[in-house]
């Protein structure tokens, strides 16, 4: 047997041909013979007390089945679940129904579900539910949220502060001393709204007799929704199955438990069919969870060389109306533990304030918490830069971690780097940018008048998110090792059973070239399986860019097992010790005699005949394996985008656009650039496009994708990639992840740039987004005064 | 009051009694069982439900399906013709211009269109054309890609390019 | 995204039409649907009964009418974009057309339905300002001719009477020397206008304006005349300067809408600023 795709190659991906010829199964896909649809009436206030339901008319329209309200669902489903309750933290976590009891505390909050025969009839019943409300005062800015006298979302938080977190190393007061230079600085990270091209939804079929519950939905993590779900409804795990095959996009916003998918379930049970709900677009906008949504102020101390010594963080993050699944990790432990990024800062101590609202929960949303620490410490060596007159790539170079002091612990001691070079990639990055050139070019545009900026960032990320003992000891409800089993079948033919849950980053290909790797079984011979729990062994999931740190490597040890165990196999076969076998390219010969060999598909078959085996060994090649690394991994990279500001209109242009990523070792690099030029175009629109607007009412302004504005086709260049390897060495492959790299670099990029293009007008800083309008205003302050 | 339609759809011509309301994407999805067709938006914007009606990509969300009685449909499962890949299918999988594949379907239907419009199109006009297609997943690069891999075979090979 | 129900009636004629327009008061038309479907989706609009005009012989095609052009009122973008007789005499309404949402919402959206919607954010109520367009109604008292300056009332508002159809809009040929432009500034997310600007500029034979049209979409409530700059504009050469203090008044005198991309300050800038720029355009064509 031949290795069609050696490790490195960027063979076409094998999920390709049913999704471009419309044989995807996505959750929307799922028909069941007397499925119902569920619609869901949701509160058009921001804080109202329900007075009354009246669902007398709905009830009597055509195709209803059936209507339900908070008040009767108290006694079906316990209320969503936070999972994630930090340490270091004191928090109070408020009681979230699936449906409102007797208060609303968001536009959206779910009032009523109504199933119908189909989802036209369902909307109709919905419109004619008569609901009394009594509205409230309403908070929407948590700055706002925290100051006494401010509407209260709920008597059990007191000022609105679900938890304050505390994170800190070295001696930070003592590094504000002996500072050359400090300043303080106010950086908000808006919210945005993730839109996964597939909204969130799910099939909720639940069986009579064998007291089962089916569900199909739109998940990055069945398990954690089978356990969850479990809790919630006491259905026990043994009698639910969760599956989630093709999911159209998630980026954060699909690890959540959704009301949605609760009420699906248990009214799934209680009446016996199978109910189908989809939200919409714009139910998904107030609905599923939105990221972000942070004021951070910052206070830095450096050295006049452009050193930080110090760094003092108190950050503010919304939360929205509840505290969603693992929301409150994502502003505490994984926001901290990132903030002093690519450079070794010895003081640092962080606040965090997670404060109630009455807006959409927020949630991870990709990068989560990573990419709002990057544009924090990116924008800060800037401002060190700008107030110094250093070079921004110089004072980055002061403050890299040495390539020999890995691995790295920061400051607070609460995590280490695994290893990096980040000189390497930023010498690369100018090299392919022409550095020297292009600040030429600056200083001709300037000449001429034109508005033209260099921005950088050299950001790190922490990603495959593990190990399970971190999690614990970080408040996370689940453990973050991850499981694998190679099943080889009589035939050689291979089936790979994952416990991570892909939304489109390609491991269904990856992973066959992983195996491939080190089985020697073609491609086209292995099928690899997710998303369905009664067939796969506990796993985490997809998110944090871990699926192929950490899934891949649980995934290689299973194999490894599959080795060893066909190695003894094929040595007894060729009555040779195992000591005197080769396994090479998926057959097993006798060193030195390649002839003397036994094919992978001969093994496998005497595996399962089980004639003759070796003593000692059982039969069957089945292997599994639960793999827990012993860190994280922290690929790394620069980035540098050049931007030009038409003047008029103050649109920012980006007219080149470099990343040099570290991702590790790479399994197939078309894949990797893909996930990179996605997640670039992602973090480029928070910066200049994307914003969810509140009003002063808590109406979600950016309610509808007509006023919610993600990129398009036109709205940025093509990318300029490259890579260096720096494997990891805490995984089998050394591999670091890929998933939300670009996300976390581009949004500061494109911002310092930006800002440096508006640096002759005398900007230092403003907030994202930088719209045509926020700019236009800055240049045309500029020009009045 | 409930409407007859008769709708030719990759071939097959299906008649129908439909309410006068529902939407063509929700006929081919929930009455013809193309599941093929997907709804990512509620107010015309995304384009992942563009199918091919008389020749010209439409976005079926935004059409009734009595508008649609009478007309020759072409949807993402009736593209690839006698197992062989259109030249754009074949374009996005080389050039990995997908990555959940849930716009893709719209994206290779509106691209159709493109191409017959301008079958030798720009990078900036690929991008121009794209306009009512919306990715959240690829950043759009490979999907450029793919369609210039699609016009280059196309042209080389114009048998190809005149199918709907 | 699940319209409320309503009675479908698919008339095959222009009398049909009104006749249940009448019969229907609660009634609509649908055209291309394009505007209307999106509003029926979000159950913002839920009318009693729709018209489907789609199949009223008549109301199609573009013809070369006494040099200049006239639109069946079903007249799609795409057919704009893909005709000679626009291409040859109207070449604007093909460039204007072109930046009107995407592929797909050109193949469906028709002009009548553009006008007669009168979305403040639609590009060809502009367009046909500044062409001076003729409208051609149906109602019940028979035909009439409506001319552009006439038509837009306010937001999605008209003189067109209840009971009428457009059946046709006309455009005279342009004078000798005379350079049409349109120039957007579309929305991040909608694609719509946040300002559009079309221009029609005709040079007289000493090579200063002679005649003017601009008009101003998105804007505002309504798409209107730019008064200000084209009477600052007629007997002017057209030099950059000239043209930019015309521009400067294209914002006198107007309301401006607000929303979360664009305030009112920030709409009144780019109206002067893309009108400038249309004005340009059009210059240099008439003098190409
Ligand atoms: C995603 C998207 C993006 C868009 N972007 C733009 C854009 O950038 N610029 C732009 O200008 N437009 C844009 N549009 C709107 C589109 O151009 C409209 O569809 C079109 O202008 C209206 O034509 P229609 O045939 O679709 O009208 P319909 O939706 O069918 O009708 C609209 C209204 O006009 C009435 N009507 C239609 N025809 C007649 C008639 N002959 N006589 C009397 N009344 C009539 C109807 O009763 C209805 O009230 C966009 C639409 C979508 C969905
Ligand atoms: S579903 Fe049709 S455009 Fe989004
Ligand atoms: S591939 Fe996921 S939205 Fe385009």
């Amino acid at each position: 047997m031949v290795a069609s795709s050696p490790f490195g190659s960027s063979i076409k991906r094998r999920e390709d041909p049913r999704l471009i010829t419309g044989a995807g199964h996505y959750t929307d896909d799922v028909r069941l013979p007397g499925m119902l649809s569920m619609a869901i009436l949701r509160s058009p206030h921001a804080h109202a007390r329900i007075v009354n339901i009246d669902t007398s008319a709905a009830k009597a329209m055509p195709g209803v089945v059936a209507i339900y309200t908070g008040a009767d669902l108290v006694d079906l489903v316990a209320p969503v679940p936070c999972a994630w309750q930090p340490k270091n933290s004191d928090i109070k976590v408020p009681e979230y129904r699936p449906l409102a009891v007797d208060t609303v505390r968001y536009v959206g909050d779910g009032v009523a579900a109504v199933v119908a025969e189909n989802r036209y009839m369902a909307e109709d019943a919905a419109a004619a539910i008569n609901v009394q409300y009594d509205t409230l005062p309403v908070v929407v800015h948590q700055l706002d949220a925290m100051k006494d006298g401010a509407p209260q979302l709920y008597d059990s938080v007191p000022n609105n502060v679900a938890f304050h977190f505390h994170l800190e190393g070295g001696d930070v007061d003592a590094a504000f001393q002996k500072a050359d230079l400090t300043f303080k600085q106010r950086l908000v990270n808006q919210r945005l709204i993730p839109n996964a091209m597939e909204t969130r939804g799910a099939v909720a079929s639940y069986q009579r007799g064998s007291n089962e519950l089916t569900l199909w939905c739109t998940t990055q993590n069945p398990h954690i929704v089978r356990f969850l779900m479990s809790l919630c409804t006491n259905i026990p795990e043994t009698q639910i199955r969760v599956l989630s095959q093709d999911i159209g996009g998630g980026f954060g916003s699909k690890i959540a438990m959704q009301a949605g998918e609760m009420i699906a379930s248990v009214i799934s049970k209680d009446l016996l069919r199978p109910i189908k709900w989809m939200e919409d677009r714009s139910e998904n906008y107030v609905s599923t969870t939105h990221g972000r949504d942070h004021v951070d102020d910052v206070e830095v101390a450096a050295m006049k060389d452009g050193r930080v010594v110090g760094l003092k963080v108190t950050a503010y993050a919304n939360m929205g109306a509840y505290l969603s699944t693992a929301a409150p990790g994502v502003p505490t432990w994984l926001f901290t533990v990132t903030q002093s990024g690519a450079y070794d800062i010895p003081n640092v101590a962080s606040d965090v304030y997670g404060v109630l609202t009455n807006t959409t929960a927020t949630d991870a949303y990709r990068g989560a918490g990573r990419p709002e620490a990057t544009y924090l410490i990116e924008r800060v060596m800037d401002l060190v830069a700008k107030k110094l007159n250093l070079d921004p790539t110089e004072v980055r170079r002061k403050n890299f971690i040495p390539s020999d002091a890995f691995p790295y612990s920061i400051a607070s001691g609460a995590i280490a780097y695994d290893s990096g070079d980040y000189d390497k990639t930023l010498d690369r990055a100018l090299e392919m940018i022409d550095y020297a050139a292009l600040r030429k070019e600056q200083e001709q545009a300037r000449a001429e008048g034109r508005l033209f900026g260099v921005g950088f960032s050299t950001y790190i990320e922490v990603c495959g998110l593990a190990p399970s003992a971190a999690a614990g000891a970080m408040g996370f409800g689940g453990g973050l090792y991850e499981s694998a089993v190679v099943r080889v079948h009589p035939t050689g033919k291979v089936t790979v059973l994952t416990g991570i849950n892909p939304q489109g980053q390609g491991e269904g290909t990856t992973f066959a070239q992983l195996l491939n790797g080190e089985l020697g079984v073609p491609v086209e011979d292995i099928e690899i399986v997710w998303g369905d729990t009664d067939r796969i062994p506990m796993g985490w999931g997809t998110y944090g860019s871990r699926s192929t740190a950490v899934g891949g490597s649980a995934l290689v040890f299973a194999a490894r097992k599959v080795r060893d165990k066909m190695m003894k196999i094929g040595a007894h076969l060729l009555e040779v010790s195992p000591e005197e076998v080769v396994f090479d390219q998926g057959s097993v010969h006798v060193k030195g005699a390649p002839d003397q060999v036994k094919s992978f598909g001969e093994i496998a078959l005497a595996a399962y005949t089980a004639w003759n085996m070796p003593e000692g060994v059982t039969p069957g090649l089945d292997e599994s394996y639960f793999f827990d690394p012993v860190s994280n991994t922290f690929p790394f990279g620069a980035h540098v985008c050049v931007v030009e500001i038409d003047k008029d209109s103050g649109k920012a242009d980006v007219r080149r656009y470099v990343a040099v990523d570290d991702v590790g070792n790479v399994i197939n690099p078309m894949i990797v650039d893909g996930q990179i030029h996605g997640g670039i175009a992602q973090g480029l629109a928070q910066a200049v496009l994307e914003t969810a607007v509140y009003d002063d009412n808590g109406q979600l302004l950016s309610g509808t994708m007509m006023d919610y504005a993600i990129p398009k086709a036109s709205s940025f260049p093509n990318y300029e990639l490259d890579r260096t390897v720096t494997p990891c060495p805490f995984n089998p492959m050394g591999l670091k992840g890929v998933g939300e790299a670009g996300t976390i670099a581009s949004t500061p990029a494109i911002m310092n740039a930006i800002v440096d293009a508006l640096s002759p007008l005398g900007v230092e800083h403003f907030d994202m987004p930088a719209s045509p309008q926020r700019i236009w205003q800055l240049v045309h302050e500029q020009k009045g005064n | 009051m409930k409407q007859q339609v008769t709708i030719t759809v990759n071939g097959t011509t299906h008649t129908n009694e439909v309410e006068p309301r529902l939407l063509l994407v929700h006929y081919l999805r929930d009455v013809l069982d193309l599941t093929g067709t997907h709804v990512g938006c509620d107010t015309s914007q995304c384009g992942a439900c563009t199918i091919e009606m008389n020749g010209s990509a439409v976005k079926s969300c935004t059409v009734l399906a009595v508008q649609a009685d009478g007309a020759e449909i072409t949807t993402i499962e009736g593209l690839a013709k006698g197992g062989e890949l259109h030249p754009i299918q074949e374009g996005f999988w080389e050039m990995h211009g997908l990555q959940c594949g849930f716009c893709t379907p719209g994206m290779i239907m509106t691209s159709v269109n493109l191409l017959k419009n301008n079958p030798h199109p720009t990078e900036a006009e690929i991008r121009h054309g794209l306009e009512g297609n919306l990715c959240r997943c690829t950043g759009y690069q490979n999907i450029v890609k793919a369609i210039q891999y699609a016009a280059d075979k196309m042209s080389a090979e114009p048998a190809a390019a005149g199918d709907d | 995204m699940y319209p409320s129900a309503f009675d479908y009636f698919r008339p095959s004629s222009v009398d049909e039409v009104v006749k249940l327009l009448q019969e229907n008061p609660e009634g609509k038309i649908i055209a291309g649907g394009h505007s209307l479907l999106p509003m029926m989706k979000l159950r913002l609009a839920a009318p009693a009964s729709l018209i489907d005009i789609g199949r009223v012989p008549g109301l199609d095609g573009i013809r070369s009418d006494n040099g200049g052009v006239a639109f069946g009122a079903r007249t799609t973008y795409d057919q704009i974009i893909k005709s000679d007789v626009v291409q040859q005499t109207l070449p604007v309404a093909a460039e204007a057309a072109g930046v009107v949402g995407d592929i797909q919402v050109r193949n469906r959206g028709t002009i009548g339905g553009s006008i007669a919607h009168a979305d403040p954010a639609a590009d060809f109520p502009a367009v046909l300002l500044a062409l001076d367009a003729k409208v051609n109604a149906t109602g019940p008292n028979g035909q009439r001719t409506i001319g552009i300056d006439d038509f837009f009332v306010d937001m999605f508002t008209t003189s067109l009477e209840p009971e009428e159809i457009v059946t046709e809009i006309s455009v005279a040929k342009p004078a000798a020397k005379t350079g049409m432009a349109y120039e957007k500034f579309s929305h991040p997310a909608s694609g719509y206008a946040i300002v559009g600007v079309a221009a029609s500029v005709t040079l007289g034979n000493d090579g200063n304006v002679s005649a003017a049209r601009i008009a101003i979409t998105g804007a505002g409530p309504i798409a209107v005349r730019a008064n200000g700059t084209e009477s600052a504009l007629v007997g002017q050469a057209p030099t950059a300067e000239n043209v930019k203090a015309a521009a400067q008044k294209a914002s006198d005198g107007m309301t401006f809408l607000g929303d979360i991309h664009a305030g009112e300050e920030y709409r009144a800038h780019l109206t002067r600023v893309f009108t400038e720029r249309a004005i340009n355009k059009a210059v240099e064509r008439a003098q190409g």
